[in-house]
């Protein structure tokens, strides 16, 4: 993957140290991490809002800052699209006018055409409105949209939906999703809410404590990322076959199939799938007469235990790995230890998106 | 109707009071700017010296700008040697006492806007390409305006009005000094002069009540795209 961001920095927010290292290439990296940990902090000094300490902060050959060699750039020399939390949208300006803000007062005339943002966004019938007039979601596509008009060669994104509902939510993820796969813009997304993450991120760099802790391909990373309940892990699989009299989708994950209600995914694309460890048991033997359809063989290659009644294992299927959260109990009484084939009882999973890639 | 005096009156006080607001306003908002965005060594003695001809009796107002801008005042001299601009005793000097009295109700408002201004708008515009200057003239100054109109209104109706500074200032000389307040005064003081006081005091009235209607809606038009 090529990368296009490069951000090293080392500074002090108040009493609180930031040391991140970290880089972005195509497509979305998601910055994830509790809050207070340091994300927005870490994007306003890529945006220029804030001055780090020391460090570098590289886009595209591009050096943005420079502690050493003394540059900083200001911010509206740093072609960094920024997506507010709050959508931030001049209340003074209708839409239309927020929207080409940075072709009149930005002098950036350059970049993808307004009406083809417009219609990505699906803001139509909006341009003449005020913002005032706008519901959360509408307000916060015109920013993405604003932002989009500015043509950046990077676009932070900050918790774009955390001001929203959940149904709002599902309302602007697509359009996110559509962003991603058609413009081929880099997308640094800051979020602590993984189900986004899940959808969104090609790479994740996972922020603890003012400090970077993981990164890489959201699937190596994705396992490490979330509360007790929602641990998962992310699977790409094939789709392999339709079965249309009983509405299932076959997908061929490491040479296995795996059956899910019927998708509108063409047989042959990249699908990424979202298991979480919750939803997946053990079984020693392949059990007979059971309605889980998904049984797949798969050898157990790592297992946690905490203080809890839980165990954690690690499975590998065909190259790839999922986890399964077993009870302490039911691993000592069948015996389970790494190196072991047996076979995983999948009861539910998600389908998080196609991948194009 | 009014008489050619008394416009001349009226025409002297809008003169008066519009100079002084105008001339005031560019020093009230960069001294509101500087109280808003910064912090620092002395600040509050800044404010307390802003604030000071709201709460010193006008005429010891008056007498101190007598002192320091009269004919042979410090500052008065250096204005009439620099500028050829002469205070004592001129219309010019009743503007400055005026513009003086009035400096707090217009740095005030002003102040108070800029403080509750989102600084996220101007960052965000700041990233969409714009630098300082047209962030300032594009997004600073238009969703400043409500602000400062409330504050070149209210501080256009008190320059208006001003007595104190300006007759121990400049004194009560018809058509120089004598503004629509000196001139109500004086002619209470006569004894024939109740109707045309009355006249005066009908056109103080309404000027002041057209001044806040007129405000009002620009601010309404101003802010029409906000809720």
């Amino acid at each position: 993957m090529s990368e296009t961001l490069s951000v090293s920095v080392n500074s002090q927010v108040g009493s609180f140290p930031i040391a991140a290292d970290f880089t972005a290439g195509k497509g979305v990296t998601a910055l994830f991490g509790e809050s207070g940990a340091g994300k927005t902090t870490l994007l306003k000094m890529i945006a220029g809002v804030t001055r780090p300490k020391q460090g570098r902060i590289v886009i595209r050959n591009q050096v943005l800052f420079d502690s050493a060699e003394g540059i900083n750039l200001p911010p509206e020399k740093r072609r960094i699209g920024y997506v507010f939390q709050d959508a931030r949208l001049f209340p003074h300006l209708s839409v239309k006018n927020n929207l080409t803000y940075a072709r009149w007062a930005g002098r950036r005339s350059e970049g993808l055409p307004y009406d083809a943002v417009v219609a990505l966004l699906g803001l139509q019938h909006l341009q003449q409105r005020s913002p005032a007039t706008l519901s959360g979601g509408e307000r916060q596509r015109v920013a993405i949209g604003r932002a989009l008009l500015s043509n950046p060669s990077l676009l932070l994104m900050d918790e774009p939906l955390s001001s929203l509902d959940h149904s709002r939510r599902q309302e602007i993820l697509p359009f996110l999703e559509t962003l991603r796969d058609q413009t081929g813009l880099p997308i640094l997304y800051v979020s602590h809410e993984i189900d986004e993450v899940a959808r969104l991120a090609d790479e994740i760099v996972l922020l603890q404590g003012g400090r970077v802790t993981a990164s890489g391909p959201a699937e190596a990373i994705f396992s490490r990322l979330g509360s007790h309940d929602d641990a998962g892990a992310l699977v790409t699989g094939i789709v392999a076959a339709s079965d249309e009299a009983f509405g299932l989708t076959s997908i061929d994950i490491g040479g296995h199939p795996f059956q899910l209600a019927r998708l509108d995914f063409i047989v042959g694309s990249k699908v990424r799938l979202r298991i979480r460890a919750r939803d997946v048991s053990i079984a020693r033997t392949l059990p007979e007469a059971i309605s889980i359809r998904n049984i797949l063989p798969v050898r157990i290659t790592g297992m946690t235990s905490n203080e809890g009644p839980d165990t954690d294992l690690a499975l590998d299927i065909g190259g790839q790995t999922i986890g399964a959260r077993l009870t302490r109990k039911s691993v000592a009484e069948l015996d389970l230890k790494p190196g072991d084939n047996v076979f995983a009882l999948v009861k539910a999973a998600s389908i998080d998106r196609s991948v194009l890639r | 109707m009014l008489g050619e005096t008394e416009w001349a009156i009226v025409l002297l006080s809008l003169r008066v009071a519009l100079v002084a607001i105008l001339v005031a306003l560019p020093f009230a908002f960069a001294v509101a700017w500087i109280l808003a965005r910064y912090s620092f060594y002395g600040k509050s003695l800044l404010q307390a010296l802003i604030t000071m001809p709201l709460v010193i009796p006008p005429v010891v107002t008056g007498y101190l700008l007598l002192v320091w801008f009269g004919a042979r005042g410090t500052l008065g001299g250096f204005f009439n040697d620099v500028f050829g601009l002469t205070f004592s005793f001129r219309w010019t000097g009743a503007a400055l006492a005026a513009g003086v009295m009035a400096f707090p109700l217009l740095v005030r408002p002003i102040r108070l806007s800029i403080e509750g201004l989102d600084r996220g708008l101007e960052e965000a515009a700041r990233s969409l390409g714009a630098g300082r200057i047209i962030v300032f003239f594009t997004v600073t100054l238009p969703l400043l305006l409500p602000g400062i109109i409330a504050g070149t209104v209210l501080s256009f109706a008190k320059a208006l009005g001003e007595f104190g500074a300006t007759i121990t200032f400049v004194s009560n000389i018809p058509g120089e000094t004598q503004t629509l307040s000196l001139a109500i005064y004086s002619l209470l003081q006569s004894p024939s002069g109740d109707a045309a006081a009355l006249r005066l005091i009908l056109v103080s009235v309404v000027i002041s009540i057209v001044a806040v209607v007129a405000s009002e809606w620009l601010q309404r038009r101003l802010s029409g795209a906000r809720p």
